[in-house]
């Protein structure tokens, strides 16, 4: 999935002084309040961090409050889906409208009808809301199936994303990898047919 | 189909002889709003006009109603902000409290799209669902009615699962939730019913699948609200409650009997001055009381279902945060007391553990002195708590005590060894009330005999001074009749209530006349203390076999001593001022059949406690320089 990547951060975490002894706390806690917030900075949202202090010097601002402030390197694992950007998510809502998907167990997507692309059709089948596509019977797309959807834009507040089904390589994903090793393996399968001829 | 269909616009909200399936009412609402950005709104300010039909409804209009909602779900992804300002306007200022419920199935549809569609829009929505936790003023009066009680199931349940679903859809919908939550709480001053819903709506989000993310904010903000209601409720307003009930007239009537009136500043205010305070502390006591009743019943559920040990983690760190350092706190407490009730096991423990260690480790002195009053009033009136804890604990007390005082030479200083005090008291009020069922049981009665009380109590620091002289009293008596130890030198404390050292160590707070656990005063959640509470009255004393007779007497004396500094409010000074003989007292004071210290006359219509020996009522001293 794109979207995914991990960074390296030179960061400073400011600490008030009543948290002196326990400075590692306040860190962890510090860093976890950053987590799952589009952060400018950072250009994403970040999912996790792992943290190695530099130094156990720290410089004390001098001011009303005397926070300290320690260096640290953190890596980080951020979230930064783009338009034109291929993600992964659960379906978790399917209406004649709209699919409503979740990536990440924490970011929202949609994807409206005018952006599904007209293969699939919307049906009830056995009271089961499904997604059927016309020209493959396998292709559909059920609550719960996993898809691959295109980034079309992000609303960075809520983390909510707007996506679309119309490119051919967005839809189940099952049935995405299934069906590109079954072309594969034709097409690998062809060309030895061609290679025996050719002998 | 009906072909009738649309000569203009306005065709489609006509439902008369036209059939028109979901996706044409969905196409003409799409239409609709495509076109107030091109100029031309009239379907759309009719789409608005059908929203904000109320009263009673017609068949039509409430089908023409549900439909133009699912037709508005259907079009969601054509709404825009800017454009259909008012059409979402409209959708949020609507209360589910005024509809049937298949509109408020139809207008929670909406809602839900809305907040899945676009994340602009997920703040109004979960404020609009929130809001409906509370129905619209023209609703409240029909509360208490069985119309009122159906619509309002029907409204809660939706709106719970409504908002159920949109954090399946978006999951970091609960981030927010919270915080409208907090922000719409109604404040203390609001209405009782309307508190009472918020609270039980609170509670509710806390045992549903959202509680994993949010339960702990929930049971905090409605802890912080229990304490600020308590604190609303003024000492004075207990006494007049207490008080004026039975005797208010006669107390006017003292009132001009008596000159000295220092102390009772009520002398000087008028009737429905008074009327109107107790009045106040009655409203503020009777929300408070509601509040915790529903909160004690979550409670309950909880425990039904497994989930009261997570819920008392959460409890134990608002108390901690809020309530042990609230000076006035009065009943908040007992919701720490219920839920200890409900799982003697393991919270009854784990609390006192707590509350140990917050006086042997903590760091500042009054939440020290705060939490052992705690702790002895809790070891003491908590009927499930079995003798060996409160052995053990009394025993870490001992040993802490014991402890502090090897370091010290001579010298009484009730400041300076405030802590010190505070842990001897402690000790001898746990033992007042417990004494007797730990000698009772050999292998305990061995442990008790086996601690250096004797020792601790006669170390030249003489807490046996210090401490409040009711409770040494009592506590000497009892020791005396177990044969635990006896104290040569003989305590003459005049049957004082307290004494000016007892005061030192108190300090201003008054921490050496803190039972924060004695019976509670609001009628509703008593019943549900009750059962698992230790009233004195019920207390066996060691010496109770041996002197049956004299106690009685001696019960009627001290109590009466041990109480003239709380009559001395209302009677101002009688028994100073008139020389009164104390059993003559006693006897006209029974005669008004009025021990104002004794309210739970008061509270529970005619249910008699025999007069409390100890000082067993949750009061500030009025400082009694003329005892």
């Amino acid at each position: 999935m794109e979207g995914l990547k991990v960074s390296d951060a030179n960061l400073v975490v400011f600490i008030h002084p009543s948290k002196a002894n326990k400075v590692p706390q306040a860190i962890l806690c510090e860093l976890s309040s950053l987590l799952f917030k589009f952060n400018e900075k950072f250009e994403g949202v970040p999912l996790a961090y792992e943290v190695n202090i530099q130094s156990e010097y720290a410089k004390i601002l001098s001011g009303l409050h005397p926070y300290f402030g320690v260096r640290l390197k953190a890596t980080l694992l951020l979230f930064s889906p783009k338009p034109d950007m291929l993600l992964e998510g659960k379906v978790v809502k399917l209406a004649q409208e709209s699919v409503h998907v979740v990536v990440l167990g924490f970011s929202s997507a949609i994807i409206i009808e005018e952006d599904i692309r007209d293969e699939f059709k919307y049906k009830i089948r056995h009271g089961e809301k499904v997604y059927k596509s016309k020209h493959h019977k396998r292709h559909a797309i059920k609550v719960g199936t996993m898809i691959r959807f295109l980034v079309k834009s992000l609303d960075e507040e809520i983390l909510h994303i707007s996506g679309s089904l119309i490119p051919v390589n967005t839809g189940s994903i099952r049935w995405l990898e299934k069906h590109s090793r079954d072309e594969s393996q034709a097409r690998s399968g062809r060309s030895n047919k061609d290679r025996k001829r050719k002998r | 189909m009906g072909v009738e269909l649309v000569h203009g616009r306005e065709g489609y909200l006509e439902m008369e002889d036209v059939n028109f399936s979901d996706s044409d009412l969905a196409y003409h609402v799409k239409d609709a709003l495509k076109s107030v950005s091109l100029g031309d709104s009239d379907s759309y300010n009719q789409l608005i006009g059908v929203l904000h039909q109320n009263g009673r409804l017609s068949p039509d209009d409430l089908a023409l109603l549900v439909t133009s909602l699912k037709a508005i779900s259907g079009a969601i992804s054509y709404v825009d902000i800017v454009h259909h300002e008012s059409l979402l306007t409209s959708i949020f200022n609507m209360s589910m409290w005024d509809y049937r419920p298949e509109v408020m199935d139809a207008l929670v549809e909406v809602i839900i799209s809305l907040a899945a569609s676009n994340g602009k829009y997920v703040d109004s929505c979960l404020d609009m669902l929130v809001s409906n936790f509370l129905p619209p003023r023209s609703f409240s009066r029909l509360l208490s009615e069985p119309i009122g009680i159906r619509r309002k199931d029907q409204v809660l349940c939706r709106v719970h699962s409504a908002l159920k679903d949109i954090a399946d859809l978006v999951p970091l919908a609960p981030l927010r939730l919270w915080r409208i939550i907090i922000q719409r709480m109604p404040n203390t001053f609001s209405m009782e019913p309307l508190i009472s819903i918020y609270v039980e709506n609170m509670l509710r989000l806390e045992s549903s699948p959202l509680g994993e993310l949010l339960g702990s904010m929930m049971l905090m903000a409605v802890m912080d609200r229990l304490v600020e209601l308590d604190v609303e409720i003024e000492w004075d307003d207990i006494l007049q409650e207490d008080s004026n009930k039975g005797i208010f007239d006669m107390e006017l009537e003292n009132v001009e009997d008596f000159t000295d009136d220092d102390d009772n500043n009520d002398d000087e205010l008028p009737k429905d001055t008074l009327n109107r305070k107790r009045l106040g502390g009655n409203l503020v006591a009777e929300k408070l009381d509601s509040l915790m009743v529903i909160t004690f019943e979550h409670l309950k559920s909880c425990a039904n279902g497994g989930r009261l040990v997570e819920v008392f983690e959460i409890l134990r760190q608002s108390f901690r945060v809020t309530v042990l350092n609230a000076y006035k706190s009065k009943f908040a407490q007992f919701v720490m007391f219920y839920t200890c009730s409900l799982d003697p096991e393991y919270c009854g423990v784990k609390f006192s553990e707590f509350l140990l260690d917050m006086f042997v480790d903590g760091i500042y002195p009054l939440t020290r002195m705060s939490a052992v009053a705690y702790l002895a009033s809790y070891l003491s009136r908590g009927k499930f708590l079995s003798a060996s804890l409160v052995l053990n604990i009394l025993k870490s007390l001992v040993d802490w005590c014991v402890e502090y005082c090897q370091n010290q030479d001579g010298d009484i200083s009730p400041k300076a060894h405030r802590i010190f005090y505070a842990g001897c008291q402690a000790v001898m009020y746990v033992l007042c009330f417990r004494m007797r069922s730990i000698m009772e049981i050999p292998r305990l009665k061995a442990q008790l005999l086996l601690m250096p009380l004797e020792s601790l109590l006669r170390h030249p620091l003489t807490p046996l001074k210090v401490c409040l002289p009711s409770i040494v009293d009592e506590f000497l008596r009892q020791a005396k009749a177990a044969h635990l130890f006896t104290v040569s030198e003989t305590f003459i404390f005049d049957d004082l209530l307290e004494s000016e050292y007892s005061r030192a160590f108190g300090g201003m707070e008054r921490l050496d006349m803190f039972f924060p656990f004695d019976p509670c005063l609001l009628k509703k959640c008593d019943s549900y203390i009750r059962p698992n509470f230790v009233y004195w009255s019920m207390v066996r004393a060691t010496y109770d076999n041996e002197e049956e007779c004299s106690s009685d007497e001696g019960f009627d004396e001290v109590s009466m001593d041990g109480n003239v500094d709380n009559n001395e409010d209302l009677l101002s000074n009688c028994s100073e001022g008139n020389d009164l003989d104390l059993d003559e007292f006693d006897n006209s004071l029974n005669k008004m059949s009025i021990t104002p210290k004794d309210p739970l006359r008061f509270s529970f219509g005619g249910r008699f406690e025999a007069p409390t020996r100890m000082p067993s009522i949750l009061r500030p001293s009025t400082s009694p320089e003329s005892l």
